[in-house]
């Protein structure tokens, strides 16, 4: 798939947001008045400005309106609303927290629900289509899950639950990599069966249907830059938990360091988060002879 | 509504020859321009005439070799449109509404009113059915020409698909799967229809005819390669040129 940069940052971004509005949704850290506008300005930056750079992937946003409405079938309209609803909520417990000096905790737990809902509808944009194997995967959703959660910890300054979170990340991240390279296997698609020329031999492509590429082969069939997937894997995995974690785990805290500490998660959260989509393929490349 | 319909009255869809189809993808263009002058936005060209020229086309014709151990290549030219999926997921993940399946004939179709251009359902097909037109912003399809087939303004033999009607080899049939007596169903039970990627389980309508097996040209006895139809000439003259030849024989 092809890696786009507004796809990229919407679901870094917005699922970093509303890790972070989570945590705060449960009361951590318990903070309140201009400590906790400063909090949630940041939580709202992130998922507000995840969500607008998903706008920039759209061929007619004026339509975008519309996306409210197919909450029956679709994911994508799922989220849309539960990403909508989450914000309002919070809000009401921000306007508490930050003006009146008010904790009203259920509205807090309430949003901090609704918050890990809009994550779960954001992977399973992804994690429904099973045209990619590599996403069409159980993993997807507890994946997204825990980049959620484990950055928002990070960013609300909850040092311990961080640590742990960090560190299961890294790993649930190694092995839905493990997992996923098999996946296309796994699915039994060839280009015997996507023609279903199989039981008269072995096919290949001779001639493709044009001689330039196509909205398809430049949307879904992104090959260029994978031969470094397996350095950027290592590049990603290291600065997504590990350094944050050493950092967390060695150093007395320090808003210094701790900056340091969220900047290399989010490197390589940007890093895996390209590779979700680089190494992504779609079985239509399989018309094409090309994976 | 994306939800797709429990049932549709009628399957409408294809049923393609790769027997018969030569690849010369004039379906492509008549379906190109019927397309982009009637139903919806035009399907645009970008860089026409450049080094990378690229446009939207809602049918391609791809051609593959297929080759069994010790056996000789075939050629095999595959055309390749919306198969108007009974399952199709192309509708469901559609987040404003645009993309639906009509309960009466079993037609996808985007309504580009709607369409936000997210490339979402482009993204839910296997087949690579759907394109995002460059220009307009929205998605496009085959609409199995719906505006040809029960079109009252045009005479009844064009009331088919444009690609149909224009294949000079016969290799495309139009017709109704949920009739068994109907000609593309009794064809494809006659034939094996394919169903294609079945493992998606996106229950695709359009069947695909397989090539039929080939005669063995590597032997001779049973085909004469470089003249099978011609009998050889006689070399002896017949009337009375046959006597004269016969008689100056015998001194």
């Amino acid at each position: 798939m092809h890696p786009a940069p507004s796809v990229i940052i919407f679901t870094s971004l917005s699922g970093l947001g509303f890790g972070l509005m989570a945590w705060l949704g449960f009361g951590f850290p318990p903070v309140s008045g201009m400590i906790a506008f400063w909090f949630f300005l940041i939580a709202y930056v992130l998922a507000v400005g995840g969500l607008l750079a998903s706008v920039f992937h759209l061929g007619n946003p004026k339509n975008s309106i519309k996306a409210f409405s197919q909450w029956r079938s679709s994911w994508l309209s799922r989220e849309g609303i539960m990403a909508v609803v989450s914000l309002l909520v919070m809000a009401i417990y921000a306007i508490g927290l930050i003006f009146l000096e008010q904790r009203w905790q259920v509205v807090g737990w309430v949003g901090a629900a609704f918050s890990l809902i809009t994550i779960y509808t954001t992977s399973m944009i992804y994690g429904q289509m099973k045209t990619v194997p590599r996403w069409n995967m159980s993993l997807t959703p507890p994946l997204f899950l825990l980049y959620a959660l484990a950055g928002g910890a990070l960013l609300a300054g909850q040092i311990f639950p961080a640590i742990l979170l960090l560190v299961a990340l890294t790993v649930l991240q190694y092995i839905s990599w493990q997992i996923g390279d098999a996946r296309f296997e796994q699915a039994h698609h060839t280009i015997e069966t996507a023609t279903g020329l199989g039981n008269l031999g072995k096919v290949r492509l001779l001639e493709s249907p044009h001689s330039s590429p196509n909205y398809l082969l430049k949307e879904m069939v992104h090959i260029v830059g994978r031969k470094h997937a397996q350095k950027l894997r290592i590049i990603s995995i290291v600065l997504l938990g590990i350094v944050p974690a050493v950092i967390l785990v060695l150093v007395p805290f320090n808003h210094m360091l701790a900056g340091i500490a969220v900047l290399s998660h989010l490197v390589g959260l940007f890093v895996s988060r390209w590779l979700f989509f680089a190494e992504a393929e779609h079985v239509v490349g399989l018309y094409y002879d090309k994976r | 509504m994306t939800t797709l319909p429990a049932h549709t009255e009628k399957k409408l869809g294809l049923a393609i020859d790769l027997d018969t189809c030569v690849g010369c993808h004039a379906c492509v263009i008549s379906c190109k321009e019927w397309n982009t002058s009637n139903y919806g936005a035009p399907l645009s060209d970008i860089d026409a005439y450049g080094a990378e020229p690229m446009g939207t086309f809602l049918n391609r014709v791809h051609t593959f070799e297929v080759k069994a151990d010790g056996s000789n290549a075939q050629t095999v030219h595959f055309p390749k449109s919306c198969l108007h999926c009974e399952d199709a997921p192309c509708v469901t993940v559609c987040p404003t509404g645009a993309s639906y399946k009509r309960s009466e004939d079993g037609i996808v179709l985007v309504n580009e009113v709607d369409c936000m251009g997210c490339g979402l359902c482009a993204w839910a097909c296997p087949y690579g059915a759907r394109e995002l037109d460059k220009v307009e912003g929205v998605m496009k399809k085959c609409t199995l020409c719906v505006d040809r087939i029960y079109n009252k303004n045009i005479p009844e033999e064009d009331r088919v698909p444009s690609c149909v009607r224009t294949c000079p080899a016969g290799a495309r049939h139009f017709g109704d799967f949920a009739d068994p007596q109907s000609s593309v169903s009794k064809l494809a039970a006659e034939r094996g229809g394919l169903v294609l990627m079945e493992a998606q389980g996106t229950k695709p309508v359009n069947r695909y005819l397989p090539p039929r097996p080939k005669a063995d040209v590597t032997n001779t006895a049973q085909i004469d390669i470089p003249n099978p139809y011609l009998k050889p000439a006689s070399s002896k003259p017949d009337g009375f040129l046959g006597w004269l030849d016969n008689a100056l024989e015998k001194i």
